[in-house]
């Protein structure tokens, strides 16, 4: 009998193995060699734009924070901006403000949230205790103010519903001041692990080019040298006011990525400063009667990149269309430019580095190309991970 | 490019479009007929060049809306294309993937959950709907009620 040969094809999912969400990753591979991925989402689609059509403008927010519980600022906020812009509804400035220091707390604790994730896929769980312990302060701090740790639900058409208590003004600069210390000790930590290079240096490299076509947002994007940043760009909330800078590095490779997340939490840091600073006083909402019949897009940075949100009225109290795009969206097709001709033991690491979140947008398997066999699943794509950093720390 | 250049820019390619408007400051809208699409997706990526966002399908009255949203990030616009498929039995537009590899799902997307059909996708799976979802149901339709 004729034999055909086939490729062996590993399948990784339908849990990611970093994030625990689902999604599947179906990896053709030559060897180790990496020769073609496939990707499948969707199992946990919602539906939540066909939902939105039947709820109300002011509904709506408290539905798109559920999107994602870590971007559960910016989803609303690209959702109001987009409903505000249809009604030419001037937001009042601590309005702008609050929403400026809600949407940098976010990114604070969604980055050293990957950080730790990050560090604990590649064998350093130190990184991980660590990283997670820093960011509880923030958590508490957006409960403080929001009355939640996540899912803040803090925004509305035409403002923010609580305000920052100036009481809460000195604890929030002493913890900021706390987490700068801690951050740059973590962070000079791993700029300086030489072992740290030699794993994640060259690997998963996203070149420039490939980041254009894809059309991929945020710390993807900024890790490959194209320096879009909304809060830049097409600036909204209080971010013009203020003075930082866009965190920009051309290498594309996992440590790239690694270096503008931890680069940005310090810009997010000196925005949260600065903006408490300049806080105005004064309400933090204005009255939106009426939304008339138009349409309007809302942008907004998250952690991950670019929300983007269209919204369309056709003067009735409810969107006639809603459109969500979450920056993952967007990113997590990029594996097929920057897996291609990885090793298995490194496409984890390249998946993780994207950040991707599959609420807002799903799983991973090594299969034999010859025989359809899976050959690897969750726990032996960490090991396996985890193996090459001990090799590497083994050879220095 | 600045906000004047970039609309003199998009001007090069209004015999293909019905209309352009400009709403409020740095919100750009241009309207075409679904099989001039192509060509002005192509323009807009390619020779402005803008940085594609998403495509948002739309269900309206008497036709099918494609929004390409598109942003000229040096000067933060917000390019809205929209192109109109009159065809509402057999909805069908080309694709632009094989040129923006980053529009490939949500043509995928807007394919599961409106049925519009695009020409020459090079990957026309389904990426949304369940595999023993029922053939010719399309959620995001006006006709099916939550």
């Amino acid at each position: 009998m004729k034999k055909t040969i086939r490729q062996p094809v590993i399948p990784v999912g339908p849990l990611h193995p970093l994030q625990e969400e689902m999604e599947y990753f179906q990896l053709t591979v030559d060897g180790e060699t990496v020769t073609d991925i496939d990707m499948r989402i969707s199992y946990n689609h919602r539906g939540i734009e066909k939902i939105s059509e039947s709820l109300q403008f002011d509904q709506v927010p408290l539905l798109v924070s559920r999107i994602c519980g870590i971007c559960s600022a910016s989803h609303p906020l690209a959702y109001v901006q987009a409903v505000e812009e249809i009604a030419g509804v001037t937001v009042p400035d601590r309005a702008r403000y609050v929403r400026t220091i809600i949407a940098e707390f976010e990114r604070i604790h969604s980055h050293v949230l990957w950080l730790g994730l990050a560090g604990h896929f590649i064998g350093y769980d130190t990184v991980f205790m660590w990283a997670w312990k820093y960011r509880e302060p923030v958590l508490d701090l957006l409960e403080a103010i929001t009355g939640n740790r996540n899912n803040y639900g803090n925004l509305v058409v035409g403002g923010c519903r609580e305000d920052i208590p100036d009481e809460l003004i000195p604890k929030i600069l002493k913890d900021m001041d706390e987490l700068d210390k801690k951050m740059d000790m973590l962070t000079k930590a791993i700029i300086d692990d030489p072992i740290l290079h030699a794993r994640l240096k060259g690997v998963g490299v996203l070149t420039k080019e490939a980041a254009i076509k894809y059309a991929v947002t945020g710390p993807t994007a900024r890790g490959s040298g194209v320096g879009i940043d909304v809060r830049h760009d097409d600036p909204y909330a209080a971010y013009s006011d203020i003075d930082w800078n866009v965190c920009s590095v051309p290498e594309g490779d996992v440590f790239a990525k690694a270096v503008v997340r931890l680069l940005e939490t310090f810009e997010a840091i000196k925005i949260v400063r600065e903006a408490l600073k300049k806080l105005p006083k004064g309400p933090i909402k204005t009255e939106v009667k009426e939304i008339p019949p138009g349409e309007g897009t809302g942008r907004a940075e998250a952690p991950r990149g670019e929300t983007f949100h269209y919204v369309r009225s056709d003067g009735g109290n409810r969107p006639v269309r809603h459109k969500a795009r979450a920056p993952s969206y967007v990113n997590v097709p990029s594996f097929k430019a920057s897996c291609i001709g990885q090793k298995i033991a490194d496409v984890t690491i390249t998946l993780a580095a994207v950040d991707p979140c599959y609420s807002c947008t799903e799983r991973l398997a090594v299969v034999d190309k010859r025989t359809d066999e899976v050959l690897y699943d969750y726990d032996m794509l960490l090991k396996l991970s985890r193996e090459k950093t001990e090799k590497i720390r083994k050879s220095f | 490019m600045n906000s004047e250049e970039l609309r003199n820019k998009l001007s090069e390619i209004k015999d293909k479009l019905t209309k352009i408007e400009e709403p409020i400051n740095n919100r750009i809208y241009l309207y075409c007929e679904g099989q001039n699409a192509y060509a002005v997706n192509k323009f807009l990526f390619e020779e402005v060049p803008l940085r594609f966002v998403i495509a948002t399908g739309i269900d309206s009255d008497d036709c099918f809306e494609i929004v390409y949203h598109y942003s000229y990030d040096e000067t933060g616009c917000v390019v809205n294309l929209k192109a109109f498929i009159r065809d509402r039995e057999n909805p069908e537009i080309e694709s632009i993937a094989p040129f923006l590899p980053g529009a490939q799902w949500i043509e995928r997307e807007m394919h599961d959950l409106l049925g519009i059909e695009f020409k020459n996708h090079p990957d026309m799976r389904r990426l949304i709907l369940a595999d023993d979802w029922p053939e010719g149901v399309y959620p995001l339709r006006k006709e099916v009620k939550k």
